[in-house]
């Protein structure tokens, strides 16, 4: 079914989404004083990204709902407990070939929250930009990796003299930016973003997220943004999927689910975030039953659901399309 | 400055010594927070809101330093004039009774080897060395009720619970003998939205009903609109702008506000909208004249040169500025 060959695969892939996760499934064992107990910290995930036109997608979720895991899933760094990620039409943990491996590595790049974490504080950035460039084979030598360092550079509007500079002199936008930059080397087709401005300034956070757009309508460059920021997925994405304690519960265009959301959790985050346009109205519940969640027979929100039933606590609710391009997982839209 | 006024600051100069030089973290500034409000102190990383609360509350440590400035504390009629270089034991004396402080991260003020309860106790024999553990426990969950904490939480140590938790267990501590005023620097960055949401009501609704003062410093715009009274908002070690909050909001008239606000991203709201140009300025040796000049839109020569002082511009609003933005 698959081309073993780069060449044929490249033509082959375009019958196929760019990406896709089949009930994609991590189960963390957890150790220490919680031995022997264990958590679906990814479950049974099902994405699709199709590979036309260039598109941002947004995945929102608080902390501990299994984004990060999520990320690293797809880029292949740690292995699903069961289930399938495709890319072009490739199982991605199935890649053997050093070939493969690499060819993946340039298609698929990722941008991680923190950038001083991402530099050696002793080197230059040009050193690490160099040895990226080398090491995805993208440039033979230093001199061609030059070239192609200077043109990522110049592409998100920063000036190639850069390069000498260490990390610490850099501003936390200005480093971001060059983690961009790093990215952007083997010329990608799909960059993985995880929290990419939460570290960064309110003042200068836009100018990374405008860097994305840009590079999405300019290079042709799908993105998955995770987010726990409502406010930045609705101004720069094109869809978006509500993850909760591991599983996806509303899937659908970023302006029809936050701005007539289905899932009643996608209706609280929406009413929690702190907006400027709109002063909080009511209140909210907390829960100490944060674990207890992921352990749930039926609905894992059902615990704080205003609309919750018998049926959600014993029942978990499936993926439905109750309106055209609108997908949630809750009982009342069946 | 004002007839109700519970903290009065006036040239206050902090500054971290440092071996390159001082980093002139909070640089000669001045201004007074009313009884019964929520006063929130806002701005980028590194502008000084987070010295100048840690200053008002005591907390100086190496090498944080005093160099000038007073600060009055008016509590129960009875004015407490501090010279922050030689008084800092006397605002100690003040600490947990009359005034409390909630941390970022809520493991810097709990000790991760005892147990909830016993730490709340070792707070409330402070005042009262006689009270016995049947009445701390009993003043703890009047309190723990009010922030919808389960009472199992008191027998916890503070790895069992969750960051939320631990927040509205420090929450409580603050708060369990109703000092007069409340610091609290950041105290919902770390969690998670419905979480931040929850607690930032519990602590609005604390102070409507004991009437004491709330210091919120926090960079989140978003938490300052919703919640604070009044808004000071600090640029690189100075203040630029004080008012009403929702007057900040709709007609902020120092550019920096104006720019800060205009970049934030708003649900239902595909507009574009754009940074900031340029970094905010190294504190070791911040620009002469305003401190903003170089990224405001605004800047003449005046603004290079010489300094705006922070003048009252309409009731209650003041603004460092030679062109407010009408």
């Amino acid at each position: 079914m698959f081309s073993p060959s780069g060449v044929a695969s490249e033509v082959m892939s375009m019958n196929y989404p760019l990406l896709e996760t089949i009930n994609l499934t991590k189960v963390f064992k957890m150790g220490g004083i919680f031995k022997g107990s264990s958590f679906r910290a990814v479950d049974n995930v099902n994405l699709k990204m199709e590979f036309n036109e260039p598109i941002i997608l947004s995945i929102v979720g608080e902390s501990g709902c299994g984004k990060t895991t999520l990320a690293r899933l797809l880029l292949n760094v740690i292995q699903p407990t069961s289930g399938i990620i495709k890319f072009e039409g490739k199982e991605i943990t199935k890649m053997k070939k050093k070939s493969e491996i690499l060819e993946f590595k340039r298609k698929v790049q990722p941008i991680f929250q923190n950038p001083f974490e991402s530099f050696n504080p002793l080197n230059t950035v040009s050193r690490y930009l160099y040895a990226s460039a080398l090491k995805l084979q993208i440039a033979k030598d230093k001199e061609e990796a030059k070239e192609i360092v200077n043109e990522a550079l110049i592409s998100v509007g920063l000036n190639p003299e850069v390069l000498d500079r260490k990390p610490h002199e850099f501003s936390g936008g200005e480093l971001q930016r060059i983690s961009i930059v790093r990215a952007l080397i083997p010329k990608p087709k799909l960059l993985i973003t995880d929290e990419p401005v939460s570290m960064l300034d309110a003042s200068i956070r836009m100018s990374v997220i405008n860097l994305f757009l840009k590079l999405k309508k300019e290079s042709n460059t799908y993105f998955i943004y995770i987010t726990h920021d409502l406010a930045t997925a609705y101004y720069i994405s094109d869809f978006v999927a509500i993850m909760f304690r591991g599983s996806i519960v509303e899937y659908g265009f970023a302006h029809d689910v936050l701005s007539d959301p289905l899932h009643p959790y996608t209706e609280m985050l929406l009413n929690s975030t702190p907006d400027i346009s709109k002063k909080w109205t009511g209140r909210v519940i907390l829960s100490g039953l944060e674990l207890k969640e992921f352990e749930s027979l039926g609905c894992k929100f059902w615990r704080r659901c205003p609309y919750a039933s018998d049926k959600c606590k014993l029942t978990r609710p499936e993926m439905i399309e109750p309106k055209s391009n609108r997908m949630v997982a809750c009982f009342r839209y069946q | 400055m004002s007839e109700n006024s519970i903290i009065e600051v006036g040239d206050l100069k902090a500054y971290y010594k440092t071996r390159h030089g001082d980093v002139k973290a909070v640089d000669d500034i001045g201004f007074f927070v009313k009884s019964n409000e929520i006063f929130g102190i806002c701005g980028e990383s590194g502008c000084g809101k987070s010295t100048l609360i840690k200053v008002l509350y005591g907390l100086i440590e190496p090498p944080l330093k005093v160099l000038s400035g007073h600060v009055s504390i008016d509590i129960n009629d009875k004015k407490i004039f501090l010279k922050y270089n030689n008084d800092v034991n006397n605002i100690k004396k003040l600490w947990w009774n009359e005034m409390s402080y909630i941390p970022q991260s809520s493991m810097n003020l709990l000790n991760p080897t005892a147990k909830i309860e016993d730490q709340f106790i070792e707070i409330l024999r402070k005042v009262d060395k006689r009270t016995t553990r049947g009445e701390a426990k009993k003043i703890v969950q009047k309190s723990f009720d009010a922030l919808g904490l389960p009472r199992e939480v008191l027998s916890s140590y503070p790895h069992q619970l969750s960051g939320g938790m631990r927040q509205r267990v420090v929450i409580s501590m603050a708060t369990i003998l109703n000092p007069k005023i409340v610091y609290a620097d950041e105290p919902t960055t770390a969690l998670d939205v419905v979480v931040q949401r929850g607690i930032l009501e519990m602590m609005r609704e604390l102070q409507r009903k004991s009437n004491n003062t709330f210091v919120i410093v926090t960079h989140d715009m978003g938490i300052q609109y919703q919640i604070s009274d009044r808004v000071m908002v600090m640029y690189a070690g100075k203040i630029c702008e004080i008012g009403k909050t929702d007057k900040i909001f709709q007609t902020s008239t120092h550019p920096y506000t104006k720019l800060l606000i205009e970049s934030l991203p708003r649900l239902g709201d595909k507009s574009e909208r754009r940074s900031i140009k340029g970094a905010p300025p190294n504190l070791l040796a911040p620009p002469k004249g305003c401190r903003f000049h170089i990224r405001c839109p605004y800047a003449t020569q005046e603004c290079i040169e010489e300094e705006p002082p922070l003048v009252e511009i309409l009731h209650e609003h003041y603004v460092a500025c030679f062109h407010p933005l009408g």
